[in-house]
């Protein structure tokens, strides 16, 4: 058992505890939407919910569901829990999907949400002697200032770099000894690239562990970037709309990621029927918070896509364990009635070598659906003789088949041919649509 | 002995050889050599420059995806049956041939075959062996 918590009291509770605790919030948080949310409290009155009907956390399952476009449609101040003279903060989305959302704090909010990234950065071993050089993006995105509220709280020297600008980032990294990173897992593999490109070796940093999140990413991306840094690299979940990274975060065991339940209760259910599943079973993780007062949301459907568990965790703390998702459910596709994830065929490219840019474009022919990848080819593939090429756009293709249990076209296309919006390559088309 | 190839994957969409050869041309490169093998989805263009430093700076600076290759040049007599008996001597030798293709240089006296196989170096010796004229890097790039 470590002895690695930030907060010892509300980590290593009892489940007992625990559900006491969540029950008594859940009672106080649902009668503050009720009086604050007109909108959510119209949601209740259609399914005949009033806040007498909520007694404790097993009563969670009779409230109403709340989804993204309904942040949408109330924005900007819809879903608002206090008077805007309370509020000391806003931070958004990125607004790429459709329209944004904005999610506002008062100085309680970030408070307890700084004390959950806090709560990350000592379960990844930091502590008060450490420098924390935070290379998430400062500003309306969440990432910069949740971990930087963290490491505040934590007491690390804290390097607020914030995004890019990878040649200054290295020379901070290298001149202030920087021991733990805190970025997206794409840019820390950046960085690691970088790295060697100047001759680094993973031990010339003084990098012990790394806090990863905000992206979608796979066990193989985590161990080439305690590769290339030498670290220990940990995931960290949250979304915007609950406060931003800290919902849930990874303890030395490596093996899923503890979600804050005195802050978030979570539940599981059918993407499709909205039924709750039973624990251990996959589907979309539902969170609700538990003491918000700027933007409380209660049965958020966050559409991720994972499991939960409470196997007793080495390290002590209770709280239950979410899987890395394996995708949003609304990126999952389901060809020839089996679910895909990209982030399946991702793993598998960054397994035989690729880089992850890929495209999978989705058909019919002939009443049977069709699975089309398009990878970007690397100098590291690439052959003069076509039998060569053949056989190795036949190998990828079996190493998906084995994945996905589908035989997809495997085709391979030149470097930076793929089309990317705003950084971030467009990953599934899906032609089915004009024939339904 | 052997010569340099460089070899180049080309999508298969318009406009794409277009674009590699003006970024060659752009460099002033000149090509001695070329052919493409094409697939469903891609083309491999394969070409012998008089200057691979050259070539190598465009497509780097392209992001496009290349290899250089040792490939076998020969000379062969331009009548029939000429390249033939270059085939022959390394069939005779259990050498297996990837692909081939051959220019002619003076009409009528002389051609100039491109031969990949797995083991550059052996084939060389066969063909030696047998006094077929082998062309260098330095004369395939004043042809």
């Amino acid at each position: 058992m470590s002895n690695n918590y930030y907060q010892r009291e509300y980590e290593t509770m009892s489940r007992e505890e625990l559900k006491a605790l969540q029950s008594e919030r859940l009672v106080r948080q649902v009668r503050h939407v009720w009086e604050h949310v007109p909108y959510y409290r119209g949601l209740m009155e259609q399914k005949g919910v009033t806040p007498e009907d909520i007694r404790g956390i097993d009563d969670l399952h009779k409230l109403p569901f709340i989804s993204k476009e309904d942040l949408r449609l109330q924005y900007p101040y819809g879903l608002l829990g206090t008077d805007l003279k309370n509020c000391v903060r806003i931070h958004s989305t990125s607004g790429t999907t459709g329209r944004r959302v904005v999610a506002f704090y008062t100085q309680e909010d970030i408070d307890i949400w700084d004390d959950c990234c806090a709560r990350a950065i000592v379960a990844a071993g930091g502590t008060d002697e450490d420098v924390c050089q935070i290379a998430y993006g400062f500003g309306l995105f969440t990432g910069g200032a949740g971990l930087n509220g963290g490491s505040h709280k934590v007491g690390c020297l804290t390097l607020p770099m914030s995004s890019g600008n990878t040649d200054r980032q290295i020379q901070f990294m290298m001149d202030l000894k920087a021991t733990i990173l805190c970025c997206t897992p794409s840019y820390a593999a950046f960085i690691g690239e970088s790295l060697k490109e100047k001759g680094y070796k993973p031990e010339d940093n003084s990098l012990k562990a790394g806090i990863f999140g905000a992206e979608p990413w796979t066990e193989e991306m985590r161990r080439g970037i305690e590769e290339a840094l030498g670290i220990k690299a940990y995931d960290i979940y949250g979304l915007t709309e609950t406060s931003g990274p800290g919902v849930a975060f990874e303890c030395e065991e490596q093996t899923g990621m503890h979600i804050n339940e005195d802050h978030f209760a979570a539940e599981i259910i059918d993407p499709d029927t909205g039924e709750v599943l039973p624990l251990g079973a996959t589907g979309e993780l539902v969170l609700t918070s538990l003491d918000k007062e700027a933007f409380p949301l209660l049965r958020y459907r966050t559409r991720d896509i994972t499991m939960l568990s409470v196997e007793p965790c080495p390290c002590g703390r209770t709280f239950v364990k979410m899987k890395k998702p394996m995708g949003r459910s609304d990126d999952m596709l389901i060809i020839r009635g089996v679910n895909v994830f990209p982030s399946q065929i991702e793993t598998v490219l960054l397994n035989e070598g690729y880089a992850p840019n890929y495209q999978i474009i989705v058909g019919r022919e002939n009443n049977t659906d069709t699975l089309d990848v398009n990878v970007e080819m690397s100098e590291g593939t690439f052959s003069d003789v076509v039998k060569d090429m053949e056989r190795e756009t036949a190998r990828l293709a079996q190493a998906i088949k084995t994945m996905l249990g589908i035989t997809p076209r495997v085709h391979l296309v030149a470097p930076r041919s793929i089309a990317r919006s705003e950084g971030k390559a467009v990953r599934v088309i899906d032609n089915r649509k004009l024939h339904d | 002995m052997s010569v340099k190839q460089i070899s180049v994957f080309v999508e298969n969409k318009r406009g794409a050889l277009a674009k590699v050869l003006e970024d060659l041309a752009g460099k002033g490169v000149g090509l001695r050599a070329m052919t493409i093998a094409d697939t469903g989805d891609f083309g491999i263009l394969r070409i012998i420059v008089d200057d691979n430093d050259a070539v190598e700076e465009a497509l780097k600076a392209s992001e496009t995806v290349y290899s250089v290759t040792d490939v076998i040049a020969c000379q062969a007599a331009d009548v029939p049956g000429g390249f033939a008996k270059v085939l022959e001597i390394l069939m005779d030798a259990g050498i297996d041939i990837e692909y081939t293709y051959a220019f002619v240089i003076r009409t009528g006296e002389e051609a100039c075959a491109i031969i990949r196989v797995g083991d550059a170096t052996a084939g060389e010796k066969a063909l030696r062996e047998s006094g077929v004229p082998l062309i260098t890097q330095e004369e395939v790039m004043k042809i």
